[in-house]
């Protein structure tokens, strides 16, 4: 089907132009140096250190959504409560809100008390990725078959063992899947941490941030090199869901 | 199960409402008067201004190659579409950031295409490809479960009335994902507006002339101009909040059920 | 045993129930049949805790679990849809009560691949549900609910969602099975012929209310009300009175033109055919033992007075005194 094949070709170009020729680009002038140089970059003291801790806290964050996510979202599909429709639509609104809005409206709210901490950034990426594991699990949950929680009681299990063994096993595909796209935007969020973390290096640099002033003292191999490096873990984190999707 | 409803309600309000309020309370504590003057400075009318361009030019780009993607990624059956397919979502998973060093990298100064006769980085091309980036794939991923629900067979017959392609994709098509198709837009709208990071990294923040109103509030912000970042702030969370009640609106059109 | 007294649900306006009572004998394998919206279901599910009556009491041997949650009532359900559990295999769709109970595993797995033979799924343990047929499934839910031994099984339409193929079969299977298990079982349908052929008794509701219980003979001969006699079997209307289709008789008088005659629950209908209309008919002996062959189309043969039962609805017929009084149900042919 040439319409087919046509369309296949305009859409490919599009993102080549738009996204792939640019990535390529950082590859590319990350090894300007030579793989040594790469080498350094990636492994210097601070780079290693900010990268820890976005390992860390967005590990940290993405647990936290697992849980408050799921609660949320099954007390939207499952509970009755008045304002249920504006609790709903309220759920997007870090989606909406502009990152560096959001940044500052945290310092305005928590500024004296946790500035400039791991509290601060911890708070601003639990703000940024809240929408994703609730409107992953929520269709989900959704159209989960009420009859097999029925028949589980029917069989003697109690609310929390029908939970616990049929629920949950049920959510698990969507749960990961909203965990790993709030892991991904965690750990290359950039604007709603520039403010209220202070970039203090080994405390609460982020590896974003950290790239951002490589690229402004005008080391360009340095900041290629740790953008590889997100590269990587946003690329990772895609393969592994697409091989979730591929599971039956 | 009232014990759940108050944390996840909990959870919520200490998230998403109290901050909001606070923006609101902050921009609005020196008066009204006050809030006028700092959004209408000239800078910040500019950066409104320029805001809307960048965003009136990114998002029909991305609708159309949105609606195109969707359609060759479900109605035809050509190779490479799965590869197609997988990396369509890759603006979602990087960096602002690395998103803005790769156009850097690609039509700065010591970039690739440093020779074009045009100047991209430091000015309105560099903001909108980084825009077009980051905005890139909510038109598909709104269109795409949308063409799937609908199915081919109206296609079909549409053809078998004798309507040429066009005629169907117009007719029939179009029509049948207009609200995906709306969500999407309104999702890349809001996007488009609120991008800071990969823009700050292109755009060189030149007051009155690259400088959106994401990063006006971060000038602001940083030249203790209080005020007036959260005056933006609140112009922006407007806009966001206007962006919620569309997507509420619509998503009741999207399933009326 | 399984006792409902004077059980009451409403869902606003809409009484679901309205002042039920019913005892199913133990052992027994109960029908409750009726309309979409007599209550059926709902009437299955307040037994199996379910749904909780507005008013009423259940009693299952001899204990009041009105108010007792589903997970302690002991009792089998199966679901129209299966109710499958699809992350689980068929060997843990089966053992997920006795794993609840806690029971030792090789018992687990003794009991799990007993009941797999007995509903024809060994050699399936493995298998999830999404790789099973629907008929499959079924049997496997009931394998599943059987495996906790339970007091009572419930189930809802079980075969609502099969072809007719199928459900003929696992019909007859289950009913070979509950003649074999022998535990009480109250079955939920909306088709007549399945309540017939399964079950001892049948409970028909209607409106939410209990039209008749009895054995499927005595529904089905003697029907407590015209709702009762035009849910049970096919109908024809004479004389403005419910007649079974086998019960319509032709009669052949020596010196008439013959007429329509018909017992209906209420007594005999007769309607005298008009003169000289034609009518194509199929004679049977008295004794119903073999058809004698069809005579062609004319009057009615004046010669012997025999009655012939009319059997078949041929063309002409349709224009004749018994297509008028005959009206609103086929005859079976």
């Amino acid at each position: 089907m040439t319409g087919g094949a046509l369309g296949l070709g305009v859409a490919t170009m599009w993102l080549s132009l738009i996204v792939l020729l640019p990535l390529a680009a950082v590859v590319a002038r990350s090894l300007d140096g030579g793989l040594e140089a790469f080498w350094d970059a990636v492994s210097s003291r601070q780079a290693v250190a900010a990268l820890r801790f976005t390992l860390l806290i967005s590990l940290a964050v993405t647990a936290i959504n697992v849980v408050m996510g799921t609660l949320v979202a099954w007390v939207l599909v499952r509970d009755r409560f008045r304002g249920k429709r504006f609790v709903n639509a309220l759920i997007d609104l870090p989606f909406a809100l502009p990152t560096i809005v959001a940044g500052l409206t945290l310092l305005a709210l928590y500024g004296d008390a946790i500035a400039y901490t791991r509290w601060a950034v911890l708070l601003a990426l639990l703000f940024v990725t809240l929408p994703f594991v609730v409107r992953a699990v929520q269709p989900v949950l959704h159209e989960l078959d009420r009859e097999m929680e029925e028949a589980a009681h029917s069989l003697g299990a109690s609310a929390t063992t029908t939970f616990r063994r049929i629920i949950l096993p049920n959510l698990i595909p969507a749960i990961i899947s909203g965990a790993a796209l709030a892991f991904a935007r965690a750990v290359g969020e950039f604007g709603s941490v520039v403010l209220i973390s202070g970039n203090v290096p080994f405390d609460t640099q982020v590896t974003a941030v950290y790239a951002y002033k490589q690229l402004e003292s005008d080391n360009i191999t340095g900041a290629a090199a740790v953008s590889v490096v997100l590269l990587l873990v946003s690329l990772l984190v895609l393969l592994g869901l697409r091989l979730l999707e591929r599971r039956p | 199960m009232r014990a759940l409803r108050v944390v996840a309600l909990g959870y919520l309000a200490v998230m998403l409402v109290v901050p909001l309020g606070v923006v609101a309370y902050k921009t609005f504590e020196p008066g009204l008067g006050a809030v006028w003057e700092s959004i209408t400075t000239p800078a910040a009318i500019h950066a409104f201004w320029l805001t809307v361009e960048v965003a009136a030019i990114a998002v029909p780009l991305n609708a159309v190659f949105g609606v195109v993607t969707a359609l060759v990624l479900v109605r035809s059956d050509v190779r490479g579409k799965r590869l197609l397919e997988a990396l369509i979502d890759l603006p979602f998973a990087i960096s602002p950031v690395v998103v803005g060093l790769a156009l850097v990298l690609l039509y700065g100064r010591t970039g690739w295409f440093a020779d074009l006769p045009f100047q991209v980085i430091f000015s309105l091309p560099g903001i909108v490809l980084a825009t077009v980036f980051v905005t890139l794939p909510f038109v598909v991923r709104e269109v795409v479960p949308v063409l799937r629900e609908v199915g081919d067979d109206q296609e079909q017959a549409a053809a078998t009335l004798g309507a040429s392609r066009a005629q169907t994709f117009r007719r029939i098509t179009l029509p049948s994902i207009r609200w995906g198709l709306v969500y999407g837009v309104v999702l890349s709208t809001a996007r488009a507006i609120g991008e800071f990071g990969a823009v700050s990294v292109v755009s060189g923040k030149v007051s009155g002339e690259t400088e959106t109103l994401t990063l006006l509030v971060e000038k602001r912000f940083t030249n203790f101009d209080l005020a007036g970042a959260y005056a933006a702030s609140t112009l922006l969370a407007l806009l966001a909040l206007a962006t919620l009640v569309a997507m509420t609106l619509l998503n009741r059109r999207k399933d009326p059920a | 045993m399984i006792s409902v007294s004077s059980a009451t649900k409403r869902y606003g306006d809409f009484a679901a129930l309205d002042d039920v009572s019913i005892d199913v004998e133990p052992g027994s394998l109960t029908a409750l049949l009726g309309p979409s919206g007599s209550g059926k279901s709902t009437l299955l599910r307040v037994i199996a805790g379910l749904e909780e009556p507005d008013a009423g009491a259940v009693v299952l041997e001899g204990r009041d679990v009105t108010y007792v949650h589903p997970q302690q009532r002991g009792v089998g359900f199966v679901f129209q849809h299966y109710a499958a559990f699809k992350h689980l295999t068929v060997r843990d769709n089966v053992a997920f009560g006795l794993q609840i109970r806690k029971r030792p595993k090789a018992e687990i797995a003794a009991k799990v691949d007993e009941l797999l033979e007995v509903v024809g799924l060994s050699g399936f343990q493995r298998r999830y549900p999404s790789q099973l047929s629907g008929g499959q499934r079924q049997r496997m839910a009931l394998a599943r609910a059987l495996a906790v031994e339970p007091k009572v099984l419930l189930l809802d339409e079980p075969f609502g969602a099969l072809d007719a193929n199928v459900r003929a079969e696992l019909r007859a299977w289950l009913r070979r099975l509950h003649d074999e298990v022998h535990v009480t079982t109250v079955l939920v349908t909306h088709d007549q012929e399945e309540a017939m052929e399964l079950a001892d008794r049948i409970v028909l509701l209607n409106h939410g209310r209990v039209e008749q219980v009895g054995a499927p003979r005595e529904l089905y001969d003697a029907p407590a009300s015209d709702f009762v006699m035009g849910f049970l079997g096919p109908v024809a209307r004479v004389q403005g009175g419910l007649v079974r289709p086998h019960d319509v008789a032709v009669l052949v008088e020596p010196d008439g033109d013959g007429a329509v005659e018909a017992q209906g629950r209420r007594g005999r209908h007769r309607l005298p055919a008009a003169a000289g209309t034609g009518v194509q008919r199929r004679v049977t002996q008295d004794s119903g033992s073999s058809a004698s062959g069809c005579s062609s189309a004319g009057r009615l043969p004046a010669a012997r007075s025999a009655s012939v039962t009319c059997s078949t609805t041929p063309r002409r017929l349709e224009r004749t005194a018994i297509h008028t009084c005959c009206s609103g149900a086929a005859l079976p042919a």
